[in-house]
């Protein structure tokens, strides 16, 4: 648990945080978002202690972070930084291993964690491990970066607009990737951005901050339905211009993953599939996945026979829609038919997504609300 | 007319080219380790330094030929004295390179390496160094270099050395003894030069190569 108990901070004269106070629960992966010069940064980095505070206190788990020695307490937190801060002078063993070192474990343990980093984000040992940075793509880099943080198991990572010099879809990548590292590590992460779609997307709750003043803390939820000052409306309303409805494609308001079977498979192993997956229904793939149609339960129960094939009962006359194909058009479509979802296929006829009312729902959101890049 | 040349003075250009290289390798040294820790002490200091460079710089255009003269007044003839004074020269490009290598290290690396919770003295040994030795190390290839041509006027104090042939070819107006002492001169440069290249290219990790 990380606490600020009247936590003031000065610059000289310019006082840039006059009296923050907050609690940071265990396991909670909070975003800090603002304006520029909102003192998130600032914020952040007092809590490593790169930054003094002038009065009140931080605690971790209790403890005053001042009593801490100062190095002591920074190899058990996590940092990252934007301008990802790898050392160029060292392999990307040496980097993931910088704490480790400093905490002085043996070379073996050293070698195994280092093994298994590089596993969780899927970068293999024998290729990267002794590759120097600017060998590496930006992404690769900070996926490095973050590994950093992670390599000596600190509870608390601090994370200081780490993707933000990355481009949309790279970024998009190590969010979903830093997501799944946090529901498996179970880690506390700060994590400052300017970027309200980052912040929903990533946050458990989320610090609003203006002028060093927390103007709101709360899930992404209530920061989006109820934002409680108009600097955050405001703030919420820059992100949506940026996008036209009538731009829009099917690929940008489809659900891309997708449950297809085999024509082969057998009307029992379907039924069986989708009962473990609780849907209704499913897409029916050839062998080179190109689209063949829908089988739903009904269907199955209705005409299946025990041991036969999938493809014998599929209903093949069903609507679909290429993937460049207007959203609204689809939407229109999709809303006249009976069907739970459209299917979206690539121009080779392989399944590219589908659109369901869910997926519809929050494409429309983000519009309101502001999509996932551009800001 | 080389053959001839080498017959006649063979053994005393050896002993020459040899009385060189000790002037000129232990005066970089000890140029290099003054100059290293100053150059280090400086870059922590920067108000300091900022005084402290200038009168150093001026001291730089002091030519050799003054220094080593008035020095010899005190010391006498001795190999001290023309050590001394090409130490002391040797000390300004190390000193200047291995300060501006410190001081242009990139801040955010020196953030992450405290964020990591290094130390002042791990940060310089892991991360400033590192990336400050390829131009500490131009630094000294530099030194060098330049403490080869100056190493010509230890002979001015009658104290041997490739300066030997060129001031007696002058006084004797002798070509042959004037060429005989500065292209040996030249190619121990190009040789130290070559030798430091090599070392650097050894020492210097993959990641900090360029291209």
């Amino acid at each position: 648990m990380i606490e600020f108990k009247h936590v003031k901070k000065a610059y000289q004269d310019n006082v840039v945080i006059e009296d923050l106070s907050l609690t940071i629960n265990d396991g909670e992966f909070i975003c800090i978002i603002g304006p520029s010069g909102c003192g998130k940064t600032t914020t952040l980095k007092m809590i490593n202690r790169l930054n003094k505070i002038n009065d009140g206190e931080i605690l971790i788990d209790g403890e005053n972070i001042n009593n801490i020695e100062v190095n002591k307490l920074r190899q058990g937190i996590g940092y990252v930084i934007q301008q990802i801060g790898l050392f160029p002078n060292m392999t990307v063993a040496q980097n993931i291993s910088v704490v480790p070192n400093l905490l002085k474990w043996g070379k073996e343990k050293i070698e195994r964690r280092v093994k298994e980093l590089l596993k969780l984000i899927n970068m293999p040992y024998d290729e990267y491990a002794h590759k120097y940075p600017r060998e590496l793509s930006g992404g690769q880099q900070q996926r490095i970066g973050v590994l950093r943080a992670l390599a000596a198991n600190p509870p608390i990572i601090l994370m200081d607009e780490p993707f933000g010099a990355l481009d949309p879809i790279t970024r998009d990548i190590l969010q979903d990737e830093l997501k799944s590292i946090h529901k498996q590590l179970k880690k506390t992460i700060v994590f400052v951005t300017h970027d309200m779609d980052e912040a929903v997307k990533m946050a458990d709750r989320i610090i609003f901050m203006e002028s060093g003043n927390i103007l709101q803390f709360a899930t992404p939820e209530e920061l989006l339905n109820k934002p409680a000052s108009p600097i955050i409306k405001e703030f919420l309303g820059k992100i949506s211009y940026s996008h036209n409805a009538n731009d829009l494609t099917c690929a940008d308001v489809m659900r891309t993953k997708v449950f297809t079977v085999n024509r082969k498979r057998k009307t029992l192993e379907c039924i069986n599939m989708m009962n473990q997956r609780d849907i209704g229904s499913v897409i029916v793939v050839d062998d080179d996945d190109k689209f063949m149609g829908i089988v739903t339960i009904e269907t199955i129960k209705e005409k299946g026979v025990p041991g036969a094939l999938i493809e014998e009962i599929l209903d093949r006359d069903v609507k679909t829609v290429l993937i460049n194909h207007n959203a609204k058009d689809a939407f229109d479509e999709f809303y006249d038919s009976k069907l739970d979802y459209l299917t979206v296929l690539n121009r080779n006829k392989t399944v590219a997504g589908i659109i369901t009312k869910t997926s519809m729902a929050k494409a429309l959101a983000s519009l309101v609300w502001g999509e996932n890049n551009d800001s | 007319m080389i053959v001839s040349f080498l017959n006649e003075y063979g053994s005393a250009l050896i002993t020459a080219i040899l009385t060189h290289i000790k002037f000129v390798v232990i005066s970089v040294s000890v140029g290099f380790i003054i100059a290293f820790i100053l150059g280090i002490v400086l870059s922590r200091l920067p108000k300091l330094s900022s005084i402290v460079i200038p009168i150093l710089s001026v001291f730089q255009t002091i030519p050799g030929l003054v220094f080593i003269g008035v020095l010899f007044l005190y010391t006498g003839i001795q190999d001290l004295t023309v050590i001394i004074a090409l130490s002391i020269y040797a000390i300004f490009p190390i000193l200047k390179n291995t300060y501006v290598g410190l001081i242009t290290v990139d801040k955010t690396l020196i953030e992450a390496a405290r964020g990591c919770g290094m130390n002042k003295f791990q940060i310089l040994i892991r991360v400033e160094l590192p990336l400050a030795s390829a131009a500490i190390v131009s630094g000294i290839r530099m030194s060098t270099i330049y403490t080869v041509s100056w190493a010509v006027l230890a002979a001015m104090i009658g104290l041997g050395g490739l300066g030997e042939f060129i001031y007696r070819g002058i006084d004797t107006n002798d070509t042959a003894l004037i060429v005989g002492g500065a292209i040996p001169a030249a190619l121990l440069a190009l040789a130290f030069g070559f030798i430091i290249d090599k070392i650097q290219d050894k020492l210097t990790p993959r990641g900090l190569k360029r291209e």
